[in-house]
């Protein structure tokens, strides 16, 4: 209490924003960022604009693109063939964690196909779906999809044997059936660990996605990055890199905020 | 409230797989009554309350109220040792709601009767906080609210305020005493506190040691309530119990030194 009054006039207004520690934090982030595009600049200026283009020209040819709209349409492409392909397999693998981890014959059933195919990264998959499902929106989504309906349904069986086993007990001398267990204990005790697996699938999307877009597409960050070749354009790469890194970080955030929001009863 | 139902144990044995840790134990407790059940640590007190809740198989039988148990029901609540059972993504009103949530009670009803068992256990100030915000007595007392709230007739306890310091442990007693009194309910206690068993029993039930532990003695407390300590009739039964329990450890201790010498063949 007396902490709070004596320090209350100066941690007031903008003398709070400038001074807090959070603000102090921002700052040196800030401050690395700065020096290390200084410092990519003064590399640039000893090589040639096709080995390593300059901040400066990246910064204009963002601008051009943004002028024109291609960055925002190979943005919405990538990000569009992520969300869609995650949700999808955000929704599948909860369930199908949810039974392989509750019922032993599911689990036996689907085991051998899960322990054959968590080897194989999806990257193997981008010729065998372009056959499969010619170059058009599918193939890519599947690819994302199936990125991410392994680590959920893994990270999902892993929430359901961490189920404390007395919380089972307690809820059944309260009354509970297999299903309401099922919704009522099981479910929420393994809600902290299918986000950590919708997490790691969300960053793993991001590399199929890419290399999905490199091998078969017109639109997307990937097919942006990979026709840059083509036209001796290492700007364009750079535009495509530094879009991925930012789109990325806005989409962990946005998965993190929500999570905070709806799912904060079940972090504990 | 429910009244309190009979709890009939008849030639119970409990085994896992080779090991047959309680056998054949007969015990017939009265409707209403509170049992202590004391023993030394290992000889399977926990195991065959277990059993009364009806998450262990048995060999024998157990009828509670007259009905054979075979499986979990409302009517008998179990109150763990460990507050953890509370679900932490629950606050204190809905994890002592839950039961009545499954039965399919109506939302007001459901808020009324949960004030009415958040009171009881003295924790209405912190019905809407989550568990983890709570101390350790205070998550045992919403442990016990949840369980109370479905009207069990009987209520199996499983050292319910072993982790909990000598003043709140006191506390608590006094208001299990209370609330037994206003439920009517049987109670099964399980306790290493002889002097808990003491203040709260109708009956104490001392085990032997394991393997095939059983029931060694029952030691009636005809004594009124509040319960006097110092009095001469609860030193003398003190020292029975003691005595009686102290054997049943020394054997448990010499076996399993035994058995880390010679194992028995
Ligand atoms: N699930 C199990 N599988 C195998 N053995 C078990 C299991 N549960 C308990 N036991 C054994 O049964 C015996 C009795 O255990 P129990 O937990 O009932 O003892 P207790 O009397 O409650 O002891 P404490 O006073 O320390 O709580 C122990 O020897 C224990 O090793
Ligand atoms: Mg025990």
């Amino acid at each position: 209490m007396t902490d709070a009054t004596q320090e209350a006039p100066m941690k007031s207004g903008l003398a709070r924003i400038m001074m807090g520690p959070n603000a102090r934090k921002a700052m040196i982030g800030v401050l690395s960022v700065v020096c290390g595009v200084i410092l990519w600049h003064l590399a640039s200026l000893r090589t040639s604009p096709l080995f390593l283009p300059s901040p400066l020209t990246v910064a204009q040819t963002t601008m051009e693109m943004v002028a024109d709209g291609s960055l925002f349409v190979a943005i919405g492409a990538s990000a569009w063939r992520i969300s869609a392909g995650w949700a999808m397999g955000v929704v599948l693998g909860v369930p199908l964690g949810l039974l392989m981890g509750r019922f032993h014959v599911v689990r036996l059933i689907v085991d051998p196909y899960i322990e054959f195919f968590r080897f194989i990264p999806p990257i193997a998959f981008v010729t065998l779906a372009v056959i499969w499902f010619g170059p058009g929106e599918f193939t890519k989504i599947v690819l994302i999809f199936y990125t991410t309906v392994f680590i959920v349904t893994l990270n999902t069986i892993a929430g359901v044997s961490a189920v404390n086993p007395l919380r089972l007990q307690a809820a059944r001398s309260m009354g509970a059936t297999k299903l309401s267990e099922m919704t009522t204990v099981i479910f929420p005790s393994a809600v902290p660990f299918m986000i950590t697996g919708a997490r790691i699938a969300m960053g793993n999307s991001f590399l199929t996605v890419v290399s999905a877009e490199i091998v078969s597409a017109q639109t997307g960050l990937g097919a942006m990055i990979w026709t840059a070749r083509n036209f001796g354009r290492t700007d364009w790469v750079f535009v495509g890199i530094i879009a991925l890194g930012i789109l990325g970080y806005l989409f962990d955030r946005a998965f993190r905020l929500a999570t905070q929001k709806w799912f904060k009863r079940f972090l504990f | 409230m429910a009244k309190g139902a009979s709890i009939q144990l008849d030639h119970v044995g409990i085994s896992f797989g080779e090991a047959h840790v309680v056998s054949n134990v007969n015990l017939d407790i009265r409707p209403g009554e509170f049992i202590c059940l004391l023993g030394p640590s290992g000889c399977g007190k926990s195991t065959l309350l277990n059993a009364i809740a009806g998450f262990l198989p048995v060999a024998g039988s157990i009828h509670v109220g007259g009905d054979r148990v075979t499986k979990p029901g409302l009517d008998r609540g179990v109150v763990f040792q460990s507050a953890e059972v509370l679900f932490p993504w629950l606050t204190i009103r809905e994890n002592v709601e839950y039961g009545l949530k499954l039965a399919g009670v109506p939302k007001q009803e459901r808020h009324k009767k949960a004030d009415h068992f958040v009171a009881l256990v003295g924790l209405s100030h912190a019905a809407d906080k989550f568990p983890k915000q709570l101390s350790g007595g205070m998550r045992q007392r919403a442990q016990i609210a949840r369980v109370l709230i479905n009207e069990p007739s009987v209520v199996l306890m499983d050292e319910p305020f072993g982790a909990l310091d000598a003043q709140t442990r006191e506390v608590l007693q006094k208001e299990l005493d209370r609330i037994w009194r206003e439920t009517g309910c049987t109670i099964v206690f399980v306790t290493h506190d002889i002097w808990e068993a003491l203040l709260l029993a109708d009956r104490v039930v001392v085990m032997t040691a394991g393997p095939k532990a059983g029931i060694k003695t029952i030691e009636n407390i005809d004594l009124p309530h509040p319960r006097d300590a110092a009095s001469p009739e609860c030193l003398e039964l003190f020292r029975r119990l003691r005595d009686d329990i102290g054997e049943e450890v020394k054997r448990a201790l010499e076996q399993q030194g035994l058995n880390k010498e010679e194992p028995v063949t």
